[in-house]
Formats: structure tokens, C-alpha cells, sequence
């Protein structure tokens, strides 16, 4: 019981004085891992596109050529930044474009370099997952679309990529969290995020296990949230599982004429009931809708007493 | 002729040395109601596939008035989106709701205003009678539901023939005549219709034309009351008998 009195006093000590290190390296870690998984996604999705635009026989030479160069560098890209260490990716980036420019171009800013190198990390990863994505949706959308006359790019904005993007959701997740923990190896590159801090308050003090304990707590909370808020989103894409049915003629007014309300199906024309019914019918259903209005209005005020 | 629509000539389709259709020709005019029958496998939906250029055709011609449709630099989106298609697995935009799998199309291909392809997608869905479920998913509806939301999504479209592949063969037995209704009350308003079908009744009594097929030829067509009514072939007697002994 000593040890833990002892690392709980040690803990608040440590808080008390480096609150704002801690809180703030949190911030910079959830802000570079928030950007670099929608960039990575946005890449995804495009790599996703480019390697899914059908190709035959009756296309057009150049457009075949370009389609295969391009199918080339993105498969490149993919297997180039998914086979290598984040950690060196970003000294290999970082140093490599000083080196070959010779020191003309460079990053000035630590956050470009560290989005950069996290989005195209994360673009590669999720190029493939959105690939699954879009081979997991039913082939009969496609056609559907096509059969109505979409482009292979409106049939893939409209009616693929949404359906895609609900079921790589789970994986987007991951990434994310990969994110908020891996973007640590940015110390590298000078970036400082919440990991570095340990370092630079454990160089000070050499508390390292309470300060070790904050960051496990720090990042299990960012982690635990952020699936959470993922959990929250798959439910709002799924929408509400039931429905309205909507028996109001919606005709009315949208185009501004009168039709019958009864005149639903081709079934029922045969006994089409006479205007004065219809009028009446249309009243009846008035008052009823008021009625039950009323009724609700009358509920909800009494609940509120 | 003046009012022809669609004329296939010499048609014909390989999966790989497997060839599926052989020198298929046959003429759509406006107003017909096409029923294309035969056995599983004899290329039916084949035959509607390359209509609609979702499969490419190995040979042959397809003259959408007068204009061959299967050459290079045809725009196949743009052919597509004066033929619709109904589907036997129905193919609704399962991220839409019923209203919106019926105005896509209307404003992403045809460039209409939002207000003009509700008003439009509304008055066919009604016809259909599924005005009442224009905020439903697809997947909330049945079989039948999803098959007459489907085939408003395709008139909306403004066709000028629309191809039926199986439409009634993944519904259940009750449900199928709420669908063939449909079909019937659209071919009454004089619309071309070129339908891949197993209902005998449907092709007899409302379709103008009927095609037999039997292993990817063309084995008899003609009216319904010849081909169905005093079949020529030994072909097409014996699978008209299989149909009466069910």
C-alpha cells in the first residue's frame, strides 16, 4: 500500500507541475493523428477510384497507357510506405529533402512534416482497406447505377464510396488509434507530442514510472474516446431503423395541382370514390391530425409539470 | 420504319470459348412488349445485358435508332440512360432512401433541379404505389416493394425502352402480382418494354412479341397467340409442355 500511496503522491506531484506539458502534448498528438487519418482517408479514397476505373478492350490506347502508369505508382506508393518504418520514413523525408535540394528546400514547419509523412502513411494503409471496402459492396449497385446512366465516377461518389466508407469505418478506426499512439515516433523529427514530453520531464526529474503511468492513462483516454465518437458515427451513417410512412399526397405541393389522395396504386383506380368523398376524406383526416395535435401538445405540458 | 427503336443484328457473345449468344437479330418497335422466354442458361439475361452494354457484345450490331451503340466512342453512360433496366435482384441504392434511389439519377445524369426530379420521381412512384414509403431504406421493404421502387427509379429516368431481366423470379409467389400489375398498367400506356421472363401468362396475355430462345440462338419468334399458341418447333413445344405440366 506504501508503494501506491507513494506513486500517487508521485503522480499529482508530477501533474502539479507539468499539467500544461502533459495537456498540451495531448493536444498536438490528437490534432496531428485527427488530420493525418482524414488526409490518409481522403488518399485512400482516391487510390481506392484510380484502382477500381474499368478498362477493356474497347478503350482508347492512350487512355489504357496512362490508366496502367498510374495503376503503377499508386500500387508503388501502397507497397513502398506500408513496408517501411514510420519512424524512418520520417528521418528518410525529413533530412532527404534538404539533402537533395541542397538545403534550398526544406520544411520550416515540424507539423507540415509530421502531417505529411502520418496522411501518406495512413493513405497507404487505407488504400487497400478502401480497395475491401468498395470489392465488399454488392456488385448489383454498380449496375444499378450504370444501368441509369452514371459515369463510373458519379457511381462511385454517389452510390460505391458511401456504402464503401460505412464498412471501412471499423477500419478507419484502427487507423486512427494506430495514429494517436504511432505518431510518438515524430520525436525523430523534433515533434513534439505528448511522448515526448515523458522524455523531456523524465530527463528533468528521472520520475519515469509515474510519469509512464500519466501517459498510459493519457493515451488509453484518447484511444477509448476515439472509438467511442467512431461507434457514434457507424450508428448515425446507419440512420434510424425505422420510417415514416407518409400518407399526405406529397404531389400536392410539389407541383402544385390537385390529385386524388386515394389515387395511390393502379390497383385501387377502379374505384376511384367520387370528389365530394375525397374532399371529405381529405377534412376528415384534418381534424383528425389536429385532434391528435392537440393531444400531444396537451401531454407534453402536463409533463412538464 | 420510322418508329423502330432498337434493332439487334448478328449479335453474339463469347464468355471465353464458351459462347453464350449466336447471331441474334431481332427488332424492337415503339410500344412493344417484348417477352424474351427460354430454359436457364439459354442467354436470356445475356441477350438484355448487351442490350444495355453492361456486358460487350463479341460481335454484332446493336442500332439504337439507326446508330450502332457497341463501336468505340459510343457513350455508353449517356445510350444508358435512354434504356432503363429492372433487375431481378432489384439493385436499389441501399445508402438512399426510396425517394432518393428515384431522383439520383434525374440530377446527377440528366442535370434536373432538385424540385423537378422529386416532383417527377414522386408522380412514378405513385404509379407504382409507393408513394407512402419514400423515406424507407431498401432495405426496410420486401421483395415486391423494392422491385416497383425499382422500376420507378427506371421511368423517372424518362426511358425509351425499358428491359425487365427475371423481374418477378426472386419474389415470392404473393408478391409477384403486385409486380406484373405494374408492368402491365405501363405496357397499357404504350411503353417499349423488352422483358427476360418465366411467367407464360404474362407473355401471352400482355406482350406483343415473343422470343424464344434456346441455347443462345434464337429458336421462334412472332406474336404470342403463333409462338405460344401454335409453336413451329419440336424446341419450343417441349418447353411449353414443361411449363403446363408446373
Amino acid at each position: 500500500m506504501d508503494l501506491f500511496a507513494k506513486l500517487i503522491n508521485d503522480i499529482s506531484r508530477l501533474w502539479a507541475n507539468y499539467k500544461l506539458a502533459y495537456l498540451g502534448g495531448m493536444w498536438s498528438t490528437l490534432k496531428l493523428a485527427v488530420i493525418a487519418t482524414v488526409i490518409g482517408v481522403v488518399i485512400g479514397l482516391a487510390c481506392g477510384i484510380v484502382n477500381t476505373i474499368p478498362c477493356g478492350k474497347n478503350d482508347p490506347m492512350p487512355k489504357r497507357i496512362l490508366l496502367g502508369v498510374v495503376r503503377f505508382l499508386v500500387r508503388a506508393y501502397v507497397e513502398i510506405f506500408r513496408g517501411t518504418p514510420m519512424v524512418l520514413q520520417a528521418v528518410f523525408i525529413y533530412y532527404g529533402l534538404p539533402y537533395f535540394s541542397n538545403n534550398t528546400m526544406r520544411f520550416d514547419n515540424i507539423w507540415t512534416a509530421a502531417i505529411l509523412i502520418v496522411s501518406i502513411n495512413t493513405g497507404a494503409y487505407m488504400a487497400e482497406s478502401v480497395r475491401g471496402g468498395i470489392i465488399s459492396v454488392d456488385p448489383g449497385q454498380t449496375e444499378g447505377a450504370k444501368a441509369i446512366g452514371m459515369t463510373h465516377f458519379q457511381t462511385m461518389i454517389h452510390v460505391i464510396l458511401p456504402q464503401a466508407f460505412r464498412n471501412i469505418i471499423p477500419q478507419i478506426g484502427n487507423n486512427f488509434i494506430i495514429n494517436i499512439k504511432d505518431t510518438s515516433v515524430m520525436f525523430i523529427i523534433g515533434f513534439t507530442e505528448f511522448f515526448a514530453f515523458h522524455r523531456y520531464i523524465t530527463g528533468v526529474n528521472n520520475m519515469y514510472f509515474p510519469s509512464a503511468a500519466i501517459e498510459m492513462v493519457g493515451y488509453l483516454t484518447m484511444t477509448v474516446i476515439a472509438s467511442m465518437l467512431l461507434r457514434l458515427l457507424e450508428k448515425i451513417l446507419d440512420g434510424s431503423d425505422n420510417y415514416e410512412l407518409v400518407n399526405e399526397d406529397q404531389l400536392v405541393m410539389a407541383a402544385g395541382t390537385y390529385t386524388h389522395p386515394d389515387r395511390g396504386t393502379p390497383f385501387d383506380e377502379h374505384h376511384k370514390p367520387s370528389r365530394d368523398e375525397v374532399i371529405q376524406d381529405v377534412k376528415l383526416r384534418k381534424q383528425q391530425r389536429e385532434a391528435r395535435w392537440a393531444r400531444a401538445r396537451n401531454e407534453s405540458t402536463r409533463g412538464d409539470r | 420504319m420510322a418508329d423502330t427503336i432498337l434493332e439487334i443484328r448478328h449479335l453474339s457473345k463469347s464468355f471465353g470459348s464458351h459462347e453464350v449468344l449466336r447471331d441474334i437479330d431481332f427488332t424492337v418497335s415503339k410500344g412493344d412488349v417484348t417477352a424474351i422466354i427460354g430454359a436457364s442458361g439459354s442467354g436470356k439475361s445475356t441477350l438484355l445485358r448487351c442490350v444495355n452494354l453492361l456486358e460487350t457484345p463479341t460481335s454484332g450490331e446493336i442500332l439504337f435508332h439507326g446508330k450502332d451503340v457497341t463501336g468505340r466512342g459510343v457513350n455508353a453512360p449517356e445510350y444508358r440512360s435512354h434504356v432503363g433496366m429492372v433487375f431481378q435482384s432489384f439493385n436499389l441504392f441501399n445508402n438512399m432512401s426510396v425517394l432518393k434511389n428515384c431522383m439520383v439519377g434525374q440530377m446527377k445524369v440528366l442535370k434536373k433541379s432538385k424540385a423537378e426530379a422529386r416532383e417527377t420521381a414522386l408522380r412514378y412512384l405513385q404509379q407504382v404505389g409507393m408513394a407512402p414509403y419514400i423515406n424507407a431504406k431498401p432495405r426496410q421493404l420486401s421483395g415486391g416493394q423494392k422491385q416497383r421502387v425499382a422500376i420507378a427509379r427506371a421511368l423517372a429516368m424518362g426511358p425509351e425502352v425499358l428491359l425487365f431481366d427475371e423481374p418477378t423470379s426472386a419474389l415470392d409467389p404473393e408478391m409477384v402480382g403486385e409486380v406484373l400489375a405494374v408492368m402491365q398498367d405501363l405496357a397499357s400506356q404504350g411503353m417499349t418494354m423488352l422483358v427476360v421472363t418465366h411467367e407464360m401468362a404474362f407473355a401471352r396475355d400482355v406482350s406483343t412479341q415473343v422470343v424464344y430462345m434456346n441455347q443462345g440462338v434464337i429458336c421462334e419468334q412472332g406474336p404470342p397467340t403463333e409462338v405460344l399458341g401454335n409453336p413451329q418447333k419440336q424446341e419450343t413445344r417441349d418447353f411449353l409442355a414443361r411449363f403446363r405440366k408446373n
